[in-house]
């Protein structure tokens, strides 16, 4: 270790200050030099440098190539039509959605959606967190569950599975990039909304200082930072979401089947959730959490019911991600 | 010392395949079993319902082999192929690729591996070029700074080089073949399957398929190409293999197979009793008298011999053959006639 080193260091002081970055990239690779061959790399001072450099280190590598193939998968998703009119659809509902309120008064009811309504008339911003609890009940399920429903039923239906397997891909590498991809498009598919709300409430609503669910007035500063709070967390939401939907799209070779059993898990959730008879079981429900970002809007944060939406999150995305993965890893692909 | 030990090791191996396959080829010589691109032990597939897919397999593929994998519809060609790439777990028995563990080692050895499984899969709205450039995504060992240059000398070899651009839906099912054919080319292989390559082709297709076998083959690469039809790969094929309802019944150099029907000998005359009597005395049993025609079982004799004393005899002999049962025939015989459907 200490042999392969002492002739690669003096090698960076002696480069011209422009390259003076590459010492601790030496150093940095230095374990992954010594393990090529120590011997090489401290007998030929000389060519040491260009030893560390060309010795392209195992694991830097098989990132890179994870990442290439993320890249592709990401290409799929993000130039296929379908998932681009889906975007859009996300991005044209809170448009309509602000002109509609626009023209007529906010009126009063019940639950979170009324407390938002009744400020958008003194706050734009506000648009965005009416949008996003609206959205969140069955178009933003859709989007994740058209995508996710299709990630590995698609590929196993059209045979281009086969074909990735014999690459090969890896089955649990494919996965891990599979879900990777669906996690940025759930990011994605959240963003969509509350950015093109949020635009639209500015535009059409005067803004100002936000205040908050309990009442306490933040910054306007304060009020997008919390915004985009709750745009992560209910990417988490959905990403909890497409782990189901990535999970069921393994047993079967037809996209749609795949897709229609997220939703109807999706809406028989909300349903369950709003049937008091059901109490006892609904905190264990997938969607239970998925309205809680108005902690986020309280002050302080309302950070227990915060932990326990994300535990929740976490838990439905390891076990159907653990499904996935044993599904996966052990089934005869015969498509 | 060492190149004097190499040197007898593949003396030694190359005495091991004993079956026209040329080992020496490919210049790899690690240990005796690496002299098989493919060897399979007991390979049996029993699905959730039951039935035997395919049922104590073992092929056996030389390096540098053009081995025919060939079976009518049904007969476990295609489930033996997805066992062999990793994509179905036998129920028992052992797959090794190019020496090594299936589908232990299939990070290591698949990417040595091009193949092509029941036909092309791609995706409809993305171009052939952008196909190509998914799966070499999709290999942990493709160099992404070549990756232009490779899938294009890929498309180039199968000659899609001008529809590149096209979209994978606008292809001629042709072209779809070749473009899945150009996807086991994208690195340079060592083994390549190709599973019913040409399937749905038309004879010009076929031809075509079949010049770009012979074109990878002649590049040292072993091929495993299966089929329903013998005749579509025979002129291609060092080796076959033939499989009837999950089992291998022949597996061996084509000559072999060829040698297993008896030669006949057929004398064309206008002395047929006369012919009858001289074969029968030269022992050709098995005598059929036609019309200016007698045949036999020529056995181990000459048909020179055959001639000189039909000749010497008297009799006029206005034409003599040696007639084999064609491939075919043998194929056929083999694999049972078709139509009745046996499972």
């Amino acid at each position: 270790m200490s042999n392969g080193e002492t002739p690669g260091a003096p090698l960076p002081l002696a480069d011209p200050p422009g390259t003076g970055g590459s010492a601790p990239a030496a150093a940095g690779r230095g374990p992954q030099a010594a393990a090529g061959g120590p011997a090489t790399n401290g007998t030929v001072g000389e060519r040491g440098r260009g030893l560390v450099a060309g010795n392209s280190p195992r694991r830097p590598a098989a990132a890179r190539s994870w990442l290439r193939l993320l890249a592709s998968e990401l290409g799929l998703i993000f130039r296929r039509w379908r998932n681009l009119a889906l975007l859009a659809v996300l991005a044209i509902l809170p448009i309509v959605l602000g002109i509609a309120l626009r023209v007529t008064a906010p009126q009063g009811g019940g639950g979170p959606e009324s407390s938002f309504l009744d400020q958008l008339a003194g706050n734009g911003v506000f648009l965005a967190f009416i949008a996003l609890t609206i959205m969140l009940t069955l178009v933003l399920p859709l989007a994740v569950a058209v995508v996710s429903g299709d990630s590995i039923a698609g590929e196993a239906g059209s045979g281009t599975l086969r074909y990735l397997l014999t690459v090969p891909a890896g089955r649990t590498r494919l996965l891990s990039v599979k879900y990777t991809a669906l996690v940025i498009w759930s990011l994605t598919a959240s963003l969509v909304v509350s950015v093109v709300s949020l635009i639209t409430g500015v535009v059409l609503f005067p803004v100002g200082p936000v205040t908050l669910l309990s009442g306490t007035t933040v910054s306007l500063a304060q009020g997008l930072l919390r915004l985009l709070f709750v745009t992560l967390f209910i990417a988490a939401a959905m990403s909890a979401l497409a782990a189901i939907g990535l999970a069921l799209s393994t047993f079967t070779e037809h996209p749609i089947g795949a897709i229609a059993a997220v939703l109807v898990l999706a809406v028989a959730s909300e349903v369950a959730d709003n049937v008091p008879q059901f109490a006892p079981i609904q905190p264990y429900l997938p969607t239970h959490w998925w309205l809680s970002f108005d902690a986020l809007l309280r002050s302080p944060v309302a950070t227990g019911d915060l932990a326990r939406s994300f535990v929740s999150f976490g838990v439905y995305a390891l076990i159907f991600l653990s499904i996935a993965w044993a599904r996966l890893t052990t089934a005869d692909v015969t498509s | 010392m060492s190149t004097a030990g190499e040197a007898t090791a593949a003396a030694t191996s190359d005495g091991a395949t004993s079956d026209g396959a040329d080992p020496d080829r490919d210049g790899r010589h690690q240990d005796a079993g690496d002299d098989l691109a493919v060897a399979t032990r007991d390979l049996t597939k029993r699905f959730p319902g039951g039935q035997v897919a395919v049922d104590g397999v073992g092929l056996l593929v030389p390096r540098g082999a053009v081995y025919g994998f060939l079976g009518p519809n049904g007969s476990g060609k295609t489930t033996t192929i997805r066992m062999l790439l990793g994509l179905i777990h036998p129920t028992r028995g052992e797959v090794s690729l190019l020496g090594m563990a299936m589908p232990r080692e299939s990070a290591g050895v698949l990417a040595r591996v091009g193949s092509l499984v029941e036909g092309p899969a791609f995706h409809p709205q993305l171009s052939g070029r952008a196909n190509l450039g998914r799966l070499d995504a999709a290999d942990r060992t493709a160099d992404p700074a070549t990756a232009r240059t490779r899938i294009d000398a890929a498309l180039d070899q199968v000659g899609l080089l001008g529809a590149a651009r096209k979209r994978y839906r606008a292809y001629s099912l042709g072209m779809k073949q070749r473009l899945a054919i150009a996807a086991s080319l994208l690195q340079p292989r060592d083994l390549i399957v190709l599973d019913e390559p040409t399937n749905g082709l038309d004879p010009q297709g076929t031809r075509e398929v079949r010049a770009l076998i012979r074109g990878i083959a002649d590049d040292g690469v072993t091929v495993l190409v299966s089929s329903h039809l013998l005749a579509e790969v025979e002129q291609i094929c060092s080796h076959v293999g033939v499989m009837r309802t999950g089992s291998l019944v022949f597996q061996g150099t084509i000559g072999r197979l060829r040698a297993r029907g008896a030669a006949r000998v057929r004398v064309r005359t206008s002395a047929v009793p006369q012919a009858q009597t001289v074969l029968a005395s030269l022992g050709v049993c098995d005598l059929e008298a036609g019309p200016q025609e007698v045949s036999g079982q020529l056995g181990e004799r000459e048909p020179e011999h055959i001639c000189r004393e039909l000749v010497l005899a008297g009799v006029p002999v206005a034409g003599l053959e040696m007639v084999r049962p064609s491939l075919e025939d043998l194929f056929v015989e083999l694999t049972g006639e078709g139509f009745d459907v046996e499972r």
